[in-house]
């Protein structure tokens, strides 16, 4: 066990060097952040002065270096916009995307599992083929198309929740939450729900499929054999089995959520590091987009780490000792 | 062996001494049909038969000819498009057909358990042992967690699992096949049900591991009382367990009787054609090395498309234009019935020539 | 030149395709859609009411008037309303399709092409090759399409070029690796074998024996992937960062009627939606249909 969380971190360690040197490479080699930077009319000396002054007449690899060096000690850079470091500005509106996107994992596998598990045991009623039939549309209909829709119908039409901004939060263990404070969750809830809705589709599929595929098994007819309640049944043995591919999945698919939170968070014009990174790209601030990639490629890699202990713990089949467990 | 906490008060089935000689099991016309594309089939038509307490009943065929499903036919298992259309199952007297949801699941793994074929497939390998078994006995016992656990360690000794306390902590995955179908086995005995549904529970094990669970079930069983429907293709295994026998042919049973009837005076062309396929008739017959074994001709047929009068004619020697017609059951001898045309006579004892045609090639 | 025989679908494959295809009437339905929208992304220049890019035809008098209005000059229904220059909708809508359907489809045809070249190769050639490319399409897709496409553009700057390495860098690795499953296959097959015996050259026994064989799945793929391709553009372009304003795909006309969605007028955004929303949904439903029919495993009987 010890063994396969020093391995697993030791592969982390060699993805963010491998990614750091790809983004880097990526994002200073292209393009010329002075030519935004400084004023059109500025003479060829002041220009100087500045790139020296970020770093930005040094070799590729002086760069490469020295930003290397700096992340390790967790500096990312300094925002050419902000002026403030970098990371400073992405820890200070993580949490804001953090809720967003764990609220819209909540509503996707509360909403997915029951609604899976409904359509899996009756894929032949009325009720399960809607839901399947709804799931197809969650997965073609575009997120941002959905969230003007849902500004619409609930912001303009029926005038029942605000169509942006976070509203109000309350400060609880040195950040600050909507969920907490008054009225906070009618900031957080259309936004919520756009983000959910393409993972909604997915919990609700993969739980179909699995509760179909777990009622085939002969476990099953001895487990009604036995005389079990249908509630037993269902609820441990069809549910233990099917949240094995959905916690992975849906584990995983967490980086993606907060990726297409960008999406989300333009639209609803929340606070997050989505729309941080929109920003930032439009106004070449390279160290802030930078610090994002980084710390997303961060994320995943502990995501994926977490889904892994997750499914051992899940799967008495699984063993980590190996480390092959990738 | 320790004594196991009584049964539970109240059950649908509850042994309700009536005072006469009612069986534990009687099953009276029992019809299970299923409905396909093609029209109606009948997996399971017009069984009857009965069972008493402690008795072991076997019941044989070829697969396909509806002994599974009139195992889940007993225990209300079938699953759409398969209903039960017909007949009677009364359990100490009580009948059993037509009882509500509710009731069947207070009566599965209560009164009535079931083992299935495949010990790999029947325990839930995302579920440890302990929780497999104590879930058993929690859904019809007002017993602590506690008690149940002790019971099902009880049990696990029982059927003969060594360091019981250890594997009830395993899942099922660290456990060999054997093993696992004594822990089914043992889920089974749990609640000391009044009647056990066996469907090849061996088949899929060792032989040397089938000789002895058959000989700790037999033994259980009669200890406890229990009565036993042992479901099986194999006419070797059932000869040295069982009191009695059923032979069953495309959904009907074809011949009933008492173990040594049955093996020793079949009156069925069937049951007889089965008894020349084993190893122990062709030596008996003074098989030679390299000798095919006696078969019986052609195939069973699909249940969809049986043929009318006796299923069997188109494979039989003795078949007729009478055949053509529904058979009638008629009494071979007494407790001895067979439903057929031209039961063999009583005297065409085994071992000797076959009485029909030569079937080899 | 002696070619050994080849399993690959003859002309009366594709008639037996056609007849498999049309089993299914949603299906059928979905293409015809598919065919009308492309026909009038195509011939939007003739037949949209009103040139939507030509300034000395728009009138502001014109400007955000609700659908079926009258124009104030009388010669025209603005049938979808207009925007908030005095575009006509309808007009602006079949342009942004045009745009908006080229990139997805012209996107999709280069991923294509380059993906299944990779694949095909790495497939084919296995060893340190097949590895590389692999180890390229995993980290390829452990990031979402979304983020390299992102990053991409924020790099190179607007413009439909560049929208297009966009979507083509962030799904390649989809063809790659189905078109390398199925060489992998296919290029056990005897047929493989028997062309390397002839001494045909590799680009040949590739080219002309081999990619045929593997083509079912991808069309699959290709036409999941031109929904995927349509839908991302229309989200980039509605961020900002995809298509320049001088060529407004749906997902841009859809931004510009955002800010007009507060105050009611929801025709400037939710018509161009509409409009992508039947494309992608057009293409899925052909999409689903395809992988029924080429699926091996859901053969129909």
């Amino acid at each position: 066990m010890t063994l396969f969380l020093l391995r697993r971190l030791l592969q982390a360690a060699q993805v963010l060097f491998v990614m750091s040197l790809l983004v880097f490479v990526g994002v200073y080699a292209i393009g010329n952040p002075l030519d935004m930077l400084v004023d059109p009319q500025a003479t060829a000396a002041d220009t100087a002065r500045v790139a020296a002054a970020l770093g930005l007449d040094q070799p590729l690899w002086v760069q490469y270096w020295r930003f290397l060096a700096n992340a390790l000690q967790g500096d990312l850079g300094i925002s050419f916009l902000h002026g403030t470091p970098a990371l400073h500005l992405i820890v200070q509106r993580l949490p804001a995307t953090l809720e967003l996107a764990v609220s819209a994992l909540l509503i996707a596998v509360l909403l997915g599992i029951p609604l899976g598990l409904w359509a899996g045991l009756r894929p032949d009623s009325f009720g399960g083929r809607t839901v399947m039939a709804g799931s197809i549309l969650g997965f073609s209909l575009p997120t941002f198309w959905v969230g003007l829709m849902l500004i619409m119908l609930f912001s303009v039409h029926l005038g029942w929740l605000p169509s942006g901004g976070r509203g109000p939060t309350r400060e609880f263990l040195g950040l600050e939450w909507s969920l907490l404070a008054p009225g906070g969750w009618r900031h957080l809830l259309l936004p919520a729900v756009n983000l959910a809705l393409f993972k909604l589709a997915l919990v609700i599929r993969l739980t179909q499929s699995g509760t179909r595929e777990a009622l085939l098994q002969d476990y099953m007819r001895f487990a009604r054999a036995k005389g079990l309640p249908a509630r037993r049944i269902v609820g441990v043995h069809v549910l233990k089995n099917i949240m094995i591919p959905v916690v992975t999945v849906v584990g995983l698919e967490f980086g993606t959520l907060i990726a297409f939170s960008v999406v989300t968070e333009s639209i609803f014009a929340w606070p997050g590091i989505g729309k941080l990174l929109l920003d930032s790209i439009t106004q070449l601030d390279r160290p802030v987009v930078v610090a994002y990639l980084l710390l997303i490629v961060f994320i995943y890699t502990l995501i994926s780490l977490a889904v892994d202990l997750i499914y051992a713990a899940l799967d008495p089949r699984v063993r980590l000792a190996g480390g092959q467990a990738a | 062996m320790k004594p196991i906490a009584p049964p539970a008060p109240t059950s649908p089935a509850a042994p309700t001494t009536t005072g006469g000689a009612e069986p534990l099991l009687r099953v009276e016309h029992l019809s299970t049909r299923f409905r396909t594309r093609g029209g109606e089939v009948a997996a399971v038509d017009d069984l009857s038969f009965e069972l008493a307490t402690g008795e072991v009943l076997g019941l044989v065929g070829e697969s396909g000819c509806g002994k599974s499903m009139t195992g889940y036919s007993l225990i209300d298992l079938v699953d759409p498009p398969g209903y039960i259309a017909a007949g009677s199952v009364r359990l100490r007297g009580h009948e059993l057909r037509g009882l509500p949801a509710k009731d069947w699941q207070a009566l599965r793994g209560d009164r009535i358990a079931m083992i299935f074929q495949d010990p790999m497939l029947t325990l839930n390998p995302v579920l440890r042992i302990d929780t497999q078994m104590v879930e058993t006995v929690l859904a019809h016992r007002r017993v602590g967690r506690a008690e149940a656990l002790a019971r099902a360690l009880d049990t696990l000794e029982r059927v003969g699992i060594p360091a019981a306390a250890e594997r009830l902590r395993s899942y099922p995955h660290q456990l060999s096949g054997g093993m696992r179908q004594r822990v089914a086995i043992a889920i089974a005995l749990l609640n000391q049900p009044d009647l056990i549904i066996a469907d090849e529970p061996t088949t899929a094990l060792d032989v040397t591991i089938q000789a002895q669970i058959l000989y700790e079930m037999q033994t259980l069983c009669r200890e406890a009382g229990t009565g036993l429907i042992w479901i099986t293709h194999d006419l070797s295994v059932v000869a040295g367990l069982a009191d009695r026998l059923c032979v069953m042919y495309a959904g009907r049973i074809v011949e009933q009787g008492s173990t040594a009837q049955v093996l020793e005076r079949p009156a069925h062309p069937y049951t007889r054609g089965l008894l020349d396929a084993t190893p122990a008739a062709a030596l008996a017959r003074g098989h030679r090395r390299g000798e095919a074994l006696r078969q019986i001709p052609g195939s069973a047929p699909p249940l969809a498309a049986l043929p009318a009068g006796c299923a069997f004619r188109p494979r039989c020697a003795r078949a007729d234009e009478h055949c053509m017609q529904t058979p009638p059951r008629v009494e071979a001898a007494p407790g001895q019935t067979v439903l057929c045309w031209h039961p063999l006579p009583p005297g065409a004892a085994l071992p000797g020539p076959a009485a029909h045609a030569e079937a080899r090639p | 030149m002696t070619s050994p025989a080849l399993p690959t679908e003859a002309s009366g494959g594709w008639r037996a395709l056609a007849r498999a295809y049309a089993g299914s009437a949603l299906a059928l339905g979905g293409l015809a859609l598919l065919l009308l929208i492309v026909a009038a992304a195509l011939a939007a220049p003739w037949i949209a009411p009103q040139n939507p890019y030509d300034l000395a035809t728009l009138d502001i008098m014109d400007s955000r008037l609700p659908p079926g209005s009258p124009s104030a000059d009388g010669t025209l229904t603005y049938l979808l309303g207009t925007d908030g220059q005095g575009r006509d909708m309808l007009s602006a809508i079949l342009h942004g399709l045009r745009i908006s359907v080229a990139v997805g489809f012209s996107a999709t045809l280069l991923a294509l092409a380059l993906g299944m070249s990779l694949g095909l190769v790495a497939g084919y050639a296995g060893g340190r090759v097949d590895a590389f490319v692999m180890r390229a399409v995993d980290i390829q897709m452990s990031f979402p399409a979304i983020l390299t496409a992102m990053i991409l553009l924020a790099l190179f700057g607007q413009g439909t070029d560049k929208i297009v390495i966009a979507l083509v860098a962030s799904q390649w690795a989809y063809y790659a690796r189905t078109t390398r499953g199925a060489a992998l296959v296919e290029g056990r097959r005897e047929y493989i074998e028997a062309a390397r015996l002839l001494g045909l050259s590799t680009p040949r026994i590739l080219f002309r024996h081999l990619l045929p064989n593997c083509l079912p799945p991808l069309i699959v793929v290709a036409a999941l992937q031109v929904a995927a391709a349509i839908a991302l553009e229309a989200t980039l372009s509605f961020l900002g960062l995809g298509l320049p304003v001088t060529e407004p795909s749906l997902g841009l006309l859809i931004a510009n009627g955002f800010q007009y969605l507060y105050s009611g007028r929801y025709w400037m955004s939710v018509f161009p939606g509409v409009a992508l929303l039947l494309t992608i949904v057009a293409l899925n439903l052909v999409a689903d249909r395809l992988r029924e029919i080429l699926n091996p495993r859901l053969q129909p009987q």
